[in-house]
């Protein structure tokens, strides 16, 4: 479904189910240079399922309108600003990292709106290597290169696809392909200068899943112990074998963490 | 500025798709000979069926030996993912089915395998698709010939018989610039000799029963898709980007910009077209491609050999191999296939038919069959077999003659090649009037 967010076409993927202010809603935020496809599967079993999904492209990203947002805290500000736009009180945030971090801050500044909050591949403080960050803001084929090793676990190439007949490493780089100059640094740039985590994840009084892979190499999952930490309650699960793209890794055990966290 | 190394073509070859089986451990690729699967519960298989959870249902549509295959070969090739048919006809049938309509219109190269031909020229029409074919040596051709309908530009990686080298990235530019997008036959290239995506092309399949499988045991088809491809942007596609009553009014590019074709390709084409790879067949398959790497170099090795030793026959009027000067896509090859020509080429011999007959009729490592891409060496007479339907005037524009040849080359020792060849090349003499 097409929405005006902050003066600007959005996109959000509902799979034609239409907004029923009756059902609890779920928002998935994907992450940097990405789109709401990469939580496909997720996304569409939800609104199948009794929810209200808006499985967002950030601007500038899929088929929202642009530029991108330049901070966590924009992010975190433009979803309930989606949520406004779509008449949805409160909704359960599902994000994957730089969507993760967007969530959490959204959480934060938000927790009226938020009622479950998903932290999927997440890491505080998320930097970025100078020569990604550097790369991404030439439009280096290499930082597109950097993005697809580094967000898949090692065996990702060699190895099988849940998803039958589908190269992971194709399809990352063909989204990629996409973007148009300035939005894979300007989301990296995001992840980057974030510095509220510790802070934010103090505020946060939803249930709260951290979901990490444990062969991420973007975000490894030492990397969320802290926010585990901080965010009271919280619960992580781990999920072997899967890197930082978890939901084409492994789709059924991200979506059925979801489901016991979301029922 | 350098990114991270990604695994190399020969790696890929031998392992893209497979880990080694979780429940057995078995290295090689298991070959799951089941037609089904069993669910977990309810919920579980309506997930599976709605696509709210990866993995197999029915073997028509998916199989988990043929996911290896598409896997791999979308991996060789920089695809975002493949689709596995029957054959290559059926990989053809598959990608037209998939985004086009009655009333909708090719432009296509008139330099294609017979069967494309017949599908295209004929069949197609039947069903309300009409081609307009043209000659590949002028890409200007293409643009010329396109039309309001058109929806798909096609033609051969290197054309069948006459070799013609498509010039991808002129011939994309065009459709591009239409929004239309360029699909090749990459069968005789394979990814070895050149990777069309990278060239610009949109989607491209290979018959595999020929180089990919490489052993003449089977039949097979794999149709790949390069994710670049902006079907919504077109405009043109409502087959991708509109709601789909087939399907539970799926709109395929809202579910996903680089995966819509597939997922229209499997989740329609394999399910009502139905014409699936079996597991054994994608097993042989995958057992040629862990060699490709291999096998190509030294294919090409002898067909340079072969064509060198025609080239200075005086029973030969000519050869058609784009390493050679004399060939009208020499430059062009050059530049698109510095690895090679590949190994499938014609040659025109004096005699007219009798010297043909005794020709092909004398040759003992060479064996007269309808194939080519196999390890072993093969010959067959076109005019005779392959493009036999088409009309005179279809041949020549085709750049066949009575006296046309193709050869296959394969792994033998050159020399025992270019023996037998000799010994009927001398037969065809003594056998011309």
């Amino acid at each position: 479904m097409n929405l005006t967010v902050e003066g600007r076409q959005a996109f959000a993927y509902n799979a034609a189910h239409a907004i029923d202010a009756a059902k609890p809603s779920v928002v998935f935020v994907h992450g940097a240079g990405l789109d709401h496809s990469w939580f496909g599967l997720q996304s569409r079993y939800f609104a199948y399922h009794g929810r209200n999904v808006l499985a967002v492209d950030l601007p500038g990203h899929g088929r929202s309108e642009g530029p991108p947002l330049e901070s966590i805290e924009a992010i975190a500000d433009w979803i309930v600003a989606l949520l406004d736009a779509a008449k949805i009180a409160r909704a359960s945030v599902v994000g994957h990292s730089l969507g993760a971090l967007a969530a959490l801050e959204c959480a934060a500044r938000h927790p009226e709106r938020v009622e479950r909050l998903a932290l999927l591949g997440v890491a505080f403080p998320m930097k970025v290597t100078d020569a990604f960050l550097e790369a991404a803001r030439r439009n280096e084929q290499a930082a597109y290169d950097m993005d697809t090793v580094w967000g898949h676990a090692p065996q990702v190439p060699l190895g099988g696809n849940p998803n039958p007949g589908m190269w992971m490493y194709g399809d990352s780089l063909a989204r990629l392909a996409r973007l148009a100059p300035g939005v894979l640094y300007k989301s990296l740039k995001a992840c980057n200068g974030y510095a509220a985590g510790l802070e934010s994840a103090a505020k946060v009084k939803c249930p709260a899943l951290i979901l990490v892979g444990q062969r991420d190499m973007m975000t490894p999952p030492k990397a969320a112990d802290s926010l585990a930490k901080a965010i009271a309650g919280a619960q992580t699960v781990r999920i072997a074998a899967s890197g930082h793209s978890m939901m084409a890794e492994a789709p059924d055990a991200v979506l059925d963490a979801l489901i016991d966290f979301l029922r | 500025m350098a990114g991270p190394k990604f695994p190399g073509f020969d790696t890929l070859a031998l392992h893209a798709g497979q880990s080694p089986d979780a429940t057995t451990g078995a290295r090689a690729v298991p070959i799951y000979a089941t037609t089904s699967y069993v669910f977990r519960d309810t919920e579980h298989a309506a997930s599976l069926f709605n696509m709210e959870r990866a993995g197999h249902v029915y073997s028509r549509i998916s199989n988990p030996t043929v996911a290896v295959l598409e896997e791999r070969v979308a991996a060789l090739e920089g695809g975002v993912g493949a689709i596995a048919t029957a054959s290559g006809q059926a990989a053809l049938h598959l990608a037209i089915a998939t985004i086009l309509d009655a009333g909708h219109h090719v432009v296509a190269s008139n330099s294609l395998y017979g069967g494309s031909h017949n599908l295209l020229g004929y069949t197609l029409k039947r069903f309300g698709i009409d081609t307009t074919f043209v000659s590949p040596r002028d890409p200007r051709n293409f643009a010329r010939a396109l039309k309001a309908n058109t929806r798909l530009v096609f033609g051969e990686t290197l054309g069948n018989p006459g070799l013609d080298v498509l010039d991808i990235p002129e011939v994309a530019r065009i459709a591009h610039q239409v929004g239309v997008p360029l699909l090749v036959d990459s069968t005789f290239t394979t990814p070895w000799l050149m990777k069309p995506f990278e060239l610009g092309a949109d989607l491209l399949y290979h018959s595999a029963t020929k180089f990919l499988g490489g052993h003449g045991v089977a039949i097979g088809g794999v149709l790949v898709d390069s994710g670049r491809f902006d079907w919504e942007a077109s405009g043109k596609f409502p087959q991708l980007s509109a709601p789909y009553e087939g399907f539970h009014d799926m709109d395929f590019e809202e579910e996903s910009g680089t995966r819509a074709f597939l997922l229209r390709a499997r989740r329609e084409g394999l399910r009502d077209f139905g014409a699936c790879m079996a597991p054994m067949t994608a097993f042989q398959i995958l057992q040629g491609i862990e060699t490709l790497h291999l096998r190509m170099p030294r294919h090409v090795e002898n067909a340079r050999k072969v064509v060198q030793f025609l080239s200075a026959h005086p029973m030969v009027e000519s050869v058609g191999y784009p390493e050679l000067a004399s060939h009208p896509d020499h430059e062009l090859a050059k530049k698109l296939l510095p690895r090679g020509a590949g190994a499938v080429f014609s040659f025109n011999m004096k005699g007219g038919r009798p010297a043909g007959r005794a020709f092909i009729e004398s040759l003992r490592v060479f064996s007269h069959l309808a194939n080519v891409g196999d390890a072993k060496s093969l010959v067959i007479h076109p005019a005779t077999t392959t493009h036999y339907r088409m009309s005179d005037e279809d041949l020549k524009k085709a750049g066949i003659t009575a006296g046309t040849v193709r050869l296959s080359i394969g792994l033998e020792e050159a020399e025992d090649l270019i023996d037998d060849l000799e010994r009927a090349l001398k037969a065809a003499q003594r056998a011309s009037p």
